[in-house]
């Protein structure tokens, strides 16, 4: 299947990209590629021009800076789930990173690319969102920082202006309780439904594929926060939330399986 | 647009349209149908190929994003004289396929596979090649000659 017909440009640098994309908001910037080649070739996705950043190399790293760690948005899912930072201070990056898709998806997909696309159904926004993340992002009039609680605003929609490149993710470091539940019939396949947890001071949790964008269980929060029982908590995982019925699972099945993986992600948070 | 890459080492360039999948580049413009298409959803891995020694969907790899790489493709596996890779020597030995639609695909991810872990045991390799989908459900075999190229490639 050949994606529609595009213009192609090829950026050497996060400024060049910002001016190749311009003012044109049918434009789409190009990182590994792997969510958004998928939907070009099946037309849901028609841009007329592609502005290539898969090349900037220098937005791939992971380093420690103070109290966190600073993830290029470039760097890719493989390079996650083998990061030393990573596998010592915030394993639960390299440990979702390494449930994405397969190998080979994982040498090409990058962590900006999946939470720039803005999927309710991926893994890494919704462990940003647990993580309580900052992204970095770059546009024409310099770079601002976003909350991860203020960053997904629909489906496949962001606070990311059309000339704004997601540059850098910002995480807490030295997260010890945590977890990541991932129910799917497949292996590679997006999970079914999904749970991000980290108790960090506070307890986040976070759902996956419960609605059209990555979402916080703020029923079970608020619950743990009142002092209910671990069983109660994970009983409220979805109050609120209207998850999509589609033919892997129904509604109620949805339902049911955010409450049975948030109760285990909690009993693993201890 | 035009695109240069080595392909099994030898260099190569066209000019493509920039729509253009890398595994049509491979299959319609150099002629190598030995790369698969499957399921074109990058689901299936039969289109897997090697980008700078990793292994890559490229039926979900737009053929400029390779401009300039240096891509190895299942005909390149083979010596000159046509020895055989140690992979595919082994999948020949262990009955590692049978209809042969998936093989190249499962080869090429092996190879990436092998390279990047210093000890495979049947999980790892079962878990490795879940990109891979093969319509006989022949994976015993698989995972088996997988298994023998590791052990024979230092793995």
């Amino acid at each position: 299947m050949y994606p529609a017909s595009f213009n192609y440009l090829r950026a050497s640098s996060v400024r060049e990209a910002i001016s190749m994309i311009g003012d044109n908001e049918d434009a789409k910037f190009i990182a590994g590629g792997h969510s958004l080649v998928p939907l070009m070739k099946l037309r849901l996705a028609t841009p007329s021009t592609l502005v290539d950043i898969g090349r900037l190399t220098d937005l791939s790293y992971v380093r420690e800076d103070g109290g966190q760690i600073a993830i290029g948005a470039l760097t890719r899912h493989r390079d996650l789930e083998i990061s030393p930072v990573l596998n010592a201070k915030a394993p639960i990056i390299a440990k979702v990173a390494g449930q994405v898709g397969d190998p080979s998806v994982r040498h090409k997909g990058t962590i900006g690319g999946s939470i720039a696309h803005g999927d309710g159904a991926s893994d890494l926004p919704a462990a940003a969102l647990a993580l309580d993340a900052v992204f970095v992002a770059e546009g024409p009039s310099g770079r601002r920082e976003i909350k991860s609680t203020d960053f997904h605003k629909g489906f496949l929609e962001t606070a990311l202006a059309p000339n704004e490149v997601l540059v850098e993710i910002r995480i807490p470091a030295n997260i010890k309780s945590w977890s990541f539940q991932k129910f799917n019939r497949r292996a590679q396949d997006w999970a079914i439904v999904g749970v991000a947890a980290v108790k960090n001071g506070s307890t986040r949790v976070a759902l996956i594929n419960m609605g059209s964008t990555p979402l916080r269980a703020a029923g079970t929060e608020s619950a743990i926060q009142s002092g209910a029982s671990l069983k109660e908590a994970a009983s409220q995982a979805d109050l609120g939330l209207d998850p999509p019925g589609d033919l892997n699972a129904t509604v109620e099945f949805r339902r049911h399986l955010a409450h049975v993986l948030v109760g285990r992600a909690l009993e693993e948070l201890g | 647009m035009k695109v240069s890459m080595t392909v099994n080492g030898k260099s190569v360039s066209r000019d493509v349209e920039p729509r253009t999948l890398l595994v049509h580049f491979i299959r319609e413009d150099l002629a190598l149908t030995g790369t698969n298409v499957g399921c074109d959803t990058s689901s299936c891995g039969a289109c897997t190929v090697l980008i700078n020694g990793e292994s890559v969907k490229s039926c979900t790899t737009l053929a400029v994003q390779a401009d300039g790489a240096d891509v190895m493709t299942i005909e390149g596996m083979a010596s000159e004289d046509g020895t055989l890779h140690p992979i595919q020597k082994a999948f020949q030995e262990n009955h590692g396929l049978q209809c042969g639609f998936c093989t190249p695909g499962m080869v090429m991810a092996s190879y990436s596979l092998i390279k990047e872990n210093d000890h495979l045991d049947e999980k790892a390799v079962r878990e490795g090649l879940e990109g891979n989908l093969c319509r006989c459900t022949g994976y015993h075999n698989i995972v088996k000659s997988v298994l023998a190229a590791a052990s024979e490639m230092g793995a």
